[in-house]
This record gives C-alpha cells, sequence and structure tokens, in this order.
C-alpha cells in the first residue's frame, strides 16, 4: 500500500510518499501508525503524538480504527489547517 | 464549482459567473480570505500551502455537496489557492447564490466554517525566526460544530 505524509509529518519522517507491505496482522490505520513508528528514526519522530495525527485513506478522512488492505492509498498529516 | 490553484482570482468576476443568466437567483454571498502579516506578535513575511492533491477536489465536492443538500442554492463557488502567497494575497473564496439571502448567508458560513477543518491545506508561515507550521484551532472545531445537525439520535435521553 501506498503512504503519503504531509507537512511536518513529511518534514520529520524524511520522505513524502513510500510503499510498504505490512504483516497481515497490520488491519487498521492506527496498526499502521504503530507499525510505521516501531521503525525509528524519523517515522517515530513523526508519529511521536497520536493525538496530533490525522490520517485518510483513499483520500477520506477516517479515524484511527478504519481498517486498512493492499492497495490502499493512506495518508498521515496534522489537523489540516486550509482557509 | 470547485477551483484549486495557484493563481490569483478576481472576485468581481467570479461574482457575476456565478448567477449569471439565471434569474431565480435573489441573492449571493461571498466570503474571501485573505493573508495577514502577523499571527500574534510574529511577523509573517510569506505563507505557503501545502495541499494533497488528489484529496482536496474530493473534500471540497463533499463540502459543497453537504452544502447543497441542506440549503436551497441555485449556484456555489469555492476556489482554494495553494503554493507561496504573501500578505494582502486572496488565499480562498466561497460564494452562494439562492433565491433569498437566509440560504445564501448561512450556506456560506457554512462553507468556509467546514473547509477550515476538512480541506486538506496546510500553512507554513515564514516568520523571522524561520518556518512554522500553524497549529490547527480549536476555534476552527467549535465554528464547524455549530453546523452539526442536530438528529433524533442526537438529543439527550429526556429521563436523564
Amino acid at each position: 500500500m501506498k503512504v503519503l505524509y504531509f507537512a511536518w509529518l513529511r518534514e520529520k519522517a524524511g520522505l513524502s510518499e513510500e510503499t510498504v507491505k505490512p504483516p497481515p496482522s497490520v488491519k487498521t490505520v492506527g496498526a499502521l501508525m504503530q507499525w510505521l513508528k516501531a521503525r525509528g528514526g524519523g517515522h517515530a519522530a513523526a508519529f511521536a503524538d497520536a493525538r496530533m495525527v490525522r490520517a485518510a485513506v483513499n483520500q477520506e478522512h477516517v479515524p484511527l480504527d478504519h481498517p486498512v488492505k493492499q492497495g490502499d492509498e493512506v495518508a498521515f498529516f496534522p489537523p489540516v489547517t486550509g482557509g | 464549482m470547485i477551483k484549486v490553484q495557484t493563481e490569483d482570482f478576481d472576485v468581481g468576476r467570479e461574482l457575476a459567473a456565478l448567477s449569471r443568466g439565471n434569474h431565480a437567483v435573489g441573492g449571493v454571498c461571498c466570503f474571501v480570505g485573505i493573508v495577514r502579516d502577523m499571527a500574534g506578535d510574529k511577523e509573517i513575511a510569506a505563507m505557503t500551502l501545502e495541499h494533497y492533491p488528489k484529496m482536496t477536489e474530493k473534500a471540497l465536492a463533499k463540502i459543497e455537496a453537504e452544502a447543497k443538500s441542506r440549503w436551497p442554492l441555485e449556484a456555489t463557488l469555492i476556489i482554494h489557492r495553494h503554493g507561496r502567497l504573501e500578505p494582502g494575497d486572496r488565499i480562498v473564496m466561497v460564494a452562494t447564490a439562492s433565491g433569498h439571502r437566509q440560504a445564501a448567508i448561512e450556506a456560506c458560513h457554512f462553507l468556509i466554517d467546514w473547509l477550515k477543518t476538512k480541506a486538506p491545506f496546510w500553512k507554513l508561515e515564514e516568520t523571522p525566526d524561520g518556518g512554522a507550521w500553524v497549529d490547527a484551532r480549536s476555534t476552527d472545531d467549535k465554528a464547524a460544530a455549530h453546523w452539526i445537525e442536530k438528529t433524533p439520535t442526537n438529543k439527550p435521553d429526556a429521563a436523564e
């Protein structure tokens, strides 16, 4: 699945997108976040505070318990500040 | 109508186009968001708007559809810029057209409040101390919450 990062999450993670293949045990957005965080380094810094992280799956806002599957596009970003 | 672009827009021209040829329109309401030069006590030289390209149009279309389902609207317009903007530059325009003023005004207010918490843009301010990402504000969440519709299932239990 494709993972995208925006704003300061992108700066801390050190990359704007990557393709990942998490194990079958990773079933939700929250679990994916924990799996990415466990890599340490920039990913750990980006996901240090889950309260500051929002997510979208296939370009729709979702809560952290939303399911994820292969082929999805998952994006992680701070609370939006448009307008 | 949704436009996501780097270029500036002409408010007068856009408003004229909104109701052109549609004489069912009795009222047009508009909001324009502009870059300021101060954020708190920090001086802002410029602001760069980052966005999630595939999601912005989808999210704005959803916001527009929500407004059309709640109010009788003849037309709506959302224009949102991205890229580097300087103080005085226009960032966003929302406009609504309806038969009467109440729907036009309320829907316009709804569109900008809803957009502030749902449209995937992020602002990076250029300050004397370097780049600073703008934090989302709880006042924006409160403004958006004001528009959440009360349904019978949301009403408090009368027995409480």
